[in-house]
């Protein structure tokens, strides 16, 4: 089953045919994604050959929606036009659209993560890597060959840290992985996932990866005491940033006294969150508790 | 990126917000100048971006022309929390009846912007809202319809503040979105001894990812303090310069935060933080090697990629490559995983750099590096 993206899932790319576009067009197809169009006015009525595939170029979203049935976007656009696609994409009924796109405007983010709620439509990102099921699909930038399908769910804030621990429990698997992205303002949030995960028949445990920068994983932490009954692992970056210094993502930055990675490690304790102090021992973690799962089932 | 006051003063004043008459200067002779212009009796105000300026001594009355320049000497020049006082503001001073305040802050966990205002102005508004939180209103705003006049009287009376403070907020709300800011804060808005409303102190936060449409701001580069900061920046390099001795290098925010985290759970300092992103080129990675190694403080260098989209033999390539145009002075420690690590591997060892070691693993690489600048 996994969360929010399957084999069934039909990806339109708007920003296909764009540098970065055609580069992750080619390796989402190459993971198994059903990518049915991209998306590109000056381009509609063309095609786009990926080896073995061709891929029809739409003037609009909604045409390709028309056309194919696509329920995922998938956005590269560039940041000043990232706000128009969105909002396109939520208009033409897109269930899901995950904003690739790094370095909008908060003003942008703020617009169309209100609109595209309005309207229906889930948003992951925007600056973010995406999501991918593994062995069936993947929606963005996420490498698919560095890890396969399991029972973990993870959700992270960190493209990076999201493939380190994909690769660390490479022999465990996943059923999905969704980067929410390092922006102040995003879409879809820690809690949508756990939320997400706790439901999801195929996931067992939970990676929560959080970082510097306001409350996401205060409250995360809050909800896993309250609604969350599978375990959850997490891990949080940053504890040696300086106060006030952006570090990389828009929106890792410890303000005053808020933000910072120990309050965030600290609150998830308290909900009974075991956090590991490097990524490795976090996968440690993780495989402890499904060995000890496995023990009491066979016990 | 943060104004100066008296940035945001000048952007107030184009916006339609009353603000006193005021002027900026960085010398003391010329300051005695503008004192006499603006009246005799003026409030230096020194110009740093940091909070506490008044406590530290940076806000002074003088009673005339010449107390101002004697006042501005003092003042410029001092060190405020780090930040170093290059300019001051010399303002007409004002009689106040009473202080008021009012933001527009980004809420990021609600994805909205959100008015606070308080009739209590003029303090800390976080010490305000701890002790009397029913004196702070906060309201949150449709980003479709923004701070309408309904709006803007709906916050002022949560707040208590007058009705003359409504058109200030509406224009404050116009400052935050025409000019992509995401904060504008004034404290204290205040209403003076003859009922004027005045924006006597204010704070704006710029988004840096509006820069390309706004362009009034492209040619003032955000200035750096630190000289390896300024020149990593000069390079394009995401680079925050940090206190210790273990230089670090890696790809994405997250891993590089964690990858500083993990040296210092080794017993060593990390010396900076520095994101090379998706592109290892060796371009790239000879910027960020010279960079790292201009600070004296470093004592070994910690290469950490993992290879997501980025092959580790790319990465490799990049390394070697760097090492023909830069001088490793320092021992380096490089912990290549993921896509074709093997490979990258094989380059490194290849190369067979004195100085270049490498580990298979981020925890053991770590604790090399950190041996190592403990060792040094």
């Amino acid at each position: 089953m996994a969360i929010y993206l399957t084999k069934e899932s039909k990806v339109l790319v708007q920003g296909m045919t764009g540098g970065e576009g055609m580069k992750h067009t080619r390796r989402m197809l190459a993971a198994g994604t059903d990518v049915v169009g991209g998306v590109n006015p000056r381009k509609a009525g063309r095609s786009v050959d990926f080896d073995d595939r061709a891929v029809p170029v739409f003037g609009s979203v909604r045409e390709g929606v028309e056309a194919t049935g696509a329920d995922v976007s998938v956005v590269f656009v560039p940041p000043a036009f990232a706000k128009a696609a969105v909002v396109e994409a939520a208009d033409a009924g897109i269930g899901l659209a995950v904003v690739i796109t790094e370095g909008i405007p908060v003003h942008d983010s703020v617009a169309f993560t209100t609109y595209a709620r309005a309207k229906g439509t889930r948003i992951v990102g925007p600056n973010c890597p995406g999501l991918i099921t593994p062995g069936q699909s993947n929606a963005g930038i996420i490498p698919a060959d560095i890890t396969k399908s399991g029972r973990v769910g993870l959700v992270s804030k960190s493209g990076t840290l999201t493939y380190q621990l994909m690769y660390e429990l490479r022999d465990i698997g996943f059923s999905t992985c969704v980067g929410i992205g390092g922006d102040p303002v995003v879409g879809t949030t820690h809690i949508d996932c756990l939320a997400a995960f706790e439901d999801d028949p195929d996931t067992e445990l939970i990676v929560l990866i959080g970082e510097i920068g306001g409350d996401a994983e205060e409250r995360a932490a809050a909800y896993v005491r309250d609604h969350v009954t599978k375990p959850v692992i997490g891990y949080i970056a940053g504890f040696t940033a300086p106060e006030g210094k952006t570090m990389g993502h828009a929106g890792a930055i410890v303000s005053g006294s808020s933000g910072t990675a120990r309050a965030k490690k600290e609150a998830l304790e308290a909900a009974g969150v075991q956090v590991g102090d490097t990524p490795t021992e976090t996968a440690r973690l993780v495989l402890a508790r499904l060995e000890a799962a496995r023990d009491v089932t066979h016990g | 990126m943060d104004l100066f006051e008296y940035q945001a003063r000048e952007l107030f004043e184009e916006h339609g917000i009353p603000v006193p008459r005021a002027e900026i200067t960085d010398s003391s002779k010329e300051a005695r100048e503008i004192a006499r212009g603006l009246g005799g009796r003026v409030v230096v105000k020194a110009q740093v971006k940091t909070g506490g300026r008044g406590k530290a001594g940076g806000v002074k009355l003088a009673a005339d022309p010449a107390a101002t320049e004697l006042t501005a000497r003092q003042i410029l020049g001092m060190d405020i929390k780090g930040h170093t006082v290059r300019k001051v503001m010399l303002a007409q001073p004002v009689d106040i009846d009473s202080e008021f305040y009012v933001s527009y802050v980004l809420d990021r966990a609600a994805g909205r912007f959100l008015a606070i205002a308080s009739a209590q102005g003029g303090m800390d508004i976080e010490e305000v809202a701890a002790t009397r939180p029913d004196a702070v209103a906060r309201i949150h705003i449709d980003p479709a319809v923004g701070v309408t006049s309904a709006k803007a009287t709906e916050i002022a009376e949560a707040a208590g503040l007058p009705p003359q403070t409504v058109d200030t907020l509406v224009r404050l709300w116009g400052v935050l979105v025409r000019e992509d800011a995401v904060l504008v804060e004034v404290n204290p808005l205040v209403r003076t001894a003859q009922g004027q409303i005045l924006a006597l102190d204010g704070k704006v936060t710029l988004d840096d990812n509006a820069r390309f449409r706004q362009a009034r701001w492209g040619d003032q580069e955000v200035a750096h303090d630190d000289p390896l900061e300024a020149a990593a920046a000069a390079k394009g390099l995401n680079y925050v310069k940090l206190d210790g001795e273990v230089g670090i290098i890696g790809n994405g925010a997250g891993l590089v935060m964690s990858t500083l985290d993990v040296v210092a759970g080794c017993g060593a300092r990390p010396a900076n933080f520095l994101d090379i992103g998706g592109g290892a080129s060796a371009q790239i990675m000879a910027d960020g090697l010279s960079v790292i190694l201009s600070d004296p403080a470093v004592k070994s260098v910690f290469v950490n990629v993992f290879g997501g989209i980025t092959a580790c033999d790319a990465v490799a390539d990049g390394i070697v490559r760097a090492l023909d145009t830069v001088q490793l002075t320092k021992p380096l420690v490089v912990r290549l995983d993921g896509n074709n690590a093997v490979r990258g591997r094989t380059i490194l060892d290849d190369r067979a750099h004195p100085l270049v070691q490498q580990a298979t693993t981020m925890d053991g690489a770590a604790r090399r590096a950190a041996q190592l600048a403990n060792a040094g």
